[in-house]
């Protein structure tokens, strides 16, 4: 490890898909990427958190239900609570739901198929782990693969996550208009990420990972890892 | 025990083949040795119809590793790695129970590409359902759609291709058909080249085994699905992704350690295939204790261990030194694994359970010794009349912009948007070109290779001649891999026909594999392996001759592939190669005349060749700013896929002097569409003169609209809406 160079640690559970993905692109985006193991208590003293996309325990019982138990959570809920940044990409946005780290639930798309498409998101706010360098109102294209991203959350919790400005991203037209149309799996305020109130946890259901690298796709990823990578050095 | 005439007729297996067990044994098989040969002998393990006429396709070439009859093919692609292929199909569980059906072909062809040493990094599938306006196949349609989903999204392999098609003769038996691609170090192959010895262990990995797919190659895949299909449900496979994904990744990481020495999937015939083809392929024996196999329920029978289909396990040969750290890796993925056997000295599987012998057969009886049939073969009758009724001279009296919209909304052609949407085309992180261009594209980690893949049978060409529509699909399959850039390499199969025991499919299987061999040797890509799947019928109807070609294309740098999209105006159009009359099984002949009818178009094989040499050197030259296939739907659909692709309009005239449908419609093969930049012009037709490759330029691209001289005129949304709205559509019911 270089001096200066963040150190993240991307979690793989039994029926993580993403994960080399994830690692991949930290790595392109200039940072350390470190594999982490569900059954480890040891976080390997990394600087920030991904919990990757894929159908960790075969999604079994809901999505997202059994990695919250995986012995590697504890150390990820403490790591959070200090504050390091924490990031859960689809079944990792699950997963923190699931574990309370982030409000709201994600049910089956409204369509009840399950869609892999490059989408538009807006961003809401640069106010989290994510978004710290981006200007809310941008537009980034960046893929969705999931058959389970409806956001949803009861009455007075999705209430208090607009009041709070906890929405980070939400699903959009090329122009950044908010429509029926573009709201790819039916999510309540077209939400496609959410943040905690710190700002260093956040979830989204777009793959920033499968959007880096122009010869597979689009680089909507590039400023989210960028973000993500100097929010982990800020706090080094 | 003494077995009746009717158990060894109930498990599929015929009177003579029960003498022929008979006198390899020297005694009565008892009921368990019956139910092993019925597996291994019938038509799906055995290729007991279909071996004789295999052996004629071309199968070697200084690129195979590995041909065919292991689990999958292998080709080398340079830079030390192989890359592993093959297809199979899954149609008889699809039409009893799509989700399931289709689910658990993309698990079993998973499973063949890992036995080979492999990471998967590639699927793709080809489907045949009956038409969209019947409830029914839009069941099936659905269910197989959500069913390959399901099982792939959850494993982490992207789909990246497999074309869909639709007619009446698939309407009660879909075809679902499975190609999967790994990539491998070509030293970390595991083959039969790997030595193992008296004393080598046999660990089963995996799942449980139950009672789900008992009898499935015999009673499902080895016979005609009448209409008490319900009754054959018990036959049909459950997956479970998430052990698929387990083992996987377990399988992986044993061989990255060294700690097997070969691998076998357990498929077809369970248990059975897999330790009679170990032992067989050892050419040893092998001791096999059933106590030892971890059960999903109490109370299963020796021959339900022996021939169930449980999914999502393999069977290991492994050095007994390197035993401990085999059960260590299982155990870190959680993955149950058991000494279910060792390999002995002499060639005879004895197979013990509660102490005593339940079955005692030569292993090479089972895996190598069944019987093959040289099958009755009949032309069938009154296809003279089909062929010479030719739709090119037919009467047209349709708009061109209604014939237009008729074929570019024709489910064959229209956007397959809303199937391929439901697969993670991207997971991995290498997919260059998603399903849905001409081929799928991969790149190599580590390499700026890419493989270019694709899928392709026609239908109705081969309904009209099996030589001709088997050799098209060789050529159209090359062709489309060959659009974006890529040197054909190799081809793997999978040969969807009715019940071959009736010499009119037995004939036109026979026809096919012709028409393929001739293809495939004059283009050099030879095939490494497939699948033979026969009595696809019901009601006495059987499918159309359906021989699907998967092609392996090799990229050298990536970054000059080539799309199908117009990239902005101010490009010239071209076409490469020429247009006949040749409106026979075309799809504007069935969408716009009504009729399946004619001689499919002629194949110049040598013309096909210098296509492909055209677009590999334009390619490579970086000449191309686009190319695309044209073959469905003739040049008008390859134009306006190319404008649709990126979403930029053009103007053309049609070349010779033909009438506007055959120019437009006419499926001849060996042309594509491509798309220059203006300085670049000179240098593609020099290239095209040099190869003696006929070309036209047509016009340019640019507007909103697609302009076809005086004849026609429509906007790019227009079509855009028809061509992406027309599945959906049909699906609303």
């Amino acid at each position: 490890m270089s001096a200066g160079t963040p150190r993240v640690g991307v979690v793989t559970f039994p029926g993580s898909l993403d994960d080399r993905d994830a690692l991949r692109a930290v790595a392109l985006m200039g940072g350390d990427g470190v594999p982490l193991w569900h059954a480890d208590r040891d976080l390997r003293g990394v600087d920030a958190i991904i919990l990757p996309g894929g159908f960790s325990y075969g999604d079994y019982l809901r999505t997202g239900a059994l990695a919250r138990f995986a012995p590697v959570m504890d150390e990820v809920r403490a790591f959070a609570d200090r504050g390091g940044p924490v990031v859960g990409i689809c079944n990792g946005f699950q997963i923190l739901c699931e574990a309370g780290l982030l409000s709201g639930a994600l049910i089956r798309n409204r369509q009840l198929r399950f869609v892999c498409r490059f989408v538009n998101v807006r961003v809401e706010t640069s106010l989290s782990a994510l978004t710290e360098g981006l200007v809310p109102g941008e537009v980034l294209r960046i893929p969705v693969k999931h058959g389970e991203g409806q956001f949803t959350a009861r009455p007075d919790d999705l209430a208090r996550i607009e009041a709070e400005a906890l929405v980070t991203f939400r699903y959009c037209g090329p122009g950044g208009e908010l429509d029926d149309e573009h709201n790819v799996n039916g999510s309540a305020g077209s939400i496609a990420g959410i943040r905690n109130s710190q700002g260093n946890v956040a979830g989204l259901m777009p793959h920033p990972e499968h959007a880096v690298d122009p010869d597979v796709g689009s680089t909507g990823g590039q400023p989210l890892f960028a973000s993500l990578l100097a929010y982990a050095l800020a706090r080094v | 025990m003494k077995v009746d005439q009717p158990l060894h007729r109930a498990l599929g297996l015929t009177d003579e083949e029960l003498d022929r067990i008979h006198a390899t044994l020297g005694r009565d098989p008892n009921r368990t040795e019956l139910a092993m040969y019925a597996a291994m002998w019938s038509e799906h393990c055995s290729y007991k119809s279909s071996k004789i006429h295999l052996r004629t396709l071309p199968t070697e070439g200084p690129q195979v590793l590995v041909g065919p009859g292991q689990d999958a093919g292998a080709v080398a692609i340079g830079d030390g790695l192989a890359a592993v292929f093959k297809m199979e199909s899954h149609s008889h569980p699809s039409a009893v129970e799509p989700y399931q059906g289709a689910a658990t072909g993309v698990g079993g062809i998973v499973r063949d590409i890992v036995s080979m040493g492999a990471r998967p990094v590639a699927l793709l599938d080809p489907l045949r359902f009956g038409p969209l306006t019947e409830e029914r196949n839009r069941v099936l349609f659905a269910g197989v759609v959500a069913g390959i989903g399901g099982y792939a999204n959850c494993i982490g392999v992207p789909t990246v291709g497999g074309e869909i098609h639709f007619a009446e003769p698939h309407s009660a038996n879909p075809t679902v058909n499975v190609m999967c691609v790994g990539v491998a170090p070509t030293d970390r192959l595991v083959t039969t080249a790997n030595e193992v010895r008296v004393g080598s262990m046999l660990v089963l990995i995996g799942a449980a085994t139950g009672r789900d797919g008992i009898g499935g190659v015999s009673v499902l895949a080895s016979r005609t699905i009448e209409d008490q299909a319900a009754d054959t449900r018990p036959s049909v496979q459950i997956g479970d992704p998430f052990a698929g994904k387990l083992l996987i990744e377990t399988c992986l990481e044993l061989i990255e350690g060294g700690l097997l020495l070969r691998l076998q999937d357990l498929g077809g015939a369970g248990l059975t295939c897999a330790a009679s083809e170990s032992a067989a392929r050892a050419g040893m024996g092998m001791e096999l204790n059933l106590d030892a196999v971890p059960l999903r329920e109490v109370g299963l029978e020796p021959f339900e261990i022996l021939t169930s289909e449980s999914q999502e396990r393999m069977l290991a040969t492994v050095d007994p030194s390197r035993l401990d750290e085999v059960h260590g890796v299982c155990e870190k993925w959680g993955l149950t694994s058991s000494v279910v056997g060792t390999l002995v000295d002499g060639g005879r599987l004895v197979v013990r359970m509660g102490g005593a012998v339940v079955a005692d057969v030569p292993a090479r009886s089972l895996a190598d010794d069944a019987p093959a049939y040289e099958r009755r073969m009949e032309r069938p009758a009154g296809r003279h009349e089909i062929l010479e009724d030719d739709p090119t001279f037919a009467p047209v009296d349709t708009d061109p912009r209604d014939a237009f919209l008729a074929v570019l909304s024709s489910p064959n052609v229209a956007s397959k948007r809303w199937a391929f949407e439901q697969y993670d085309q991207l997971v991995q992180g290498a997919t260059v070109a998603p399903p849905g261009t001409d081929a799928g594209v991969i790149r190599i980690e580590g390499t700026l290779k890419a493989l270019a893949l694709s899928c392709d049978g026609n239908g109705r060409f081969g309904h009209l001649d099996p030589y001709l529509g088997a050799a098209h699909a060789v050529a159209e399959a090359a062709r489309n891999v060959a659009v974006m850039g890529a040197t054909p390499v190799a081809v793997t199969n999978c040969m969807n026909f009715g019940n071959p025991e009736r010499p009119q499919v037995m004939w036109q299987f026979a026809e096919s594999i012709r028409g393929m061999g001739d293809a495939c040797r004059s283009l050099g890509t030879p095939v490494t392996g497939g699948n033979v799947s026969f009595y696809n019928e019901s009601g006495g109807s059987a499918i159309w001759p359906t021989p699907i070609v998967g092609m392996l294309g090799v990229i050298e740098d990536y970054r000059l592939l080539v799309r199908p999209g117009f990239s902005g105006p101010g490009f010239l159009v071209y076409l490469l190669g020429e247009t006949f009359p040749e409106l026979g099984g075309s799809e504007f002949a069935q969408v716009v005349l009504r009729r399946v009818s004619g001689h499919p178009p002629t194949l110049d094989v040598a013309r096909e060749a210098s296509l492909h040499q055209v677009l590999v050197e334009g390619a490579r030259g970086d000449l191309l700013a686009s190319a695309h296939d044209c073959s469905e739907g003739g040049l008008a659909v390859a134009l306006a896929e190319s404008a649709l692709a990126g979403d930029t309009g053009f103007a053309v005239s049609l070349p010779g002097d033909e009438p506007w449908y055959v120019a437009l419609f006419s499926e001849s093969a060996s042309r594509a569409v491509i798309s220059v930049a203006p300085e670049k012009a000179e240098a593609v037709e020099a290239l095209a003169s040099a190869h003696h490759l006929p070309l036209s330029r047509l016009g340019e691209t640019g507007g909103p609209g697609m302009v076809f001289d005086s004849l026609l005129e429509i906007t790019v949304e227009e079509v855009r809406s028809a061509h992406e709205g027309a599945i959906p559509k049909l699906l609303a019911g």
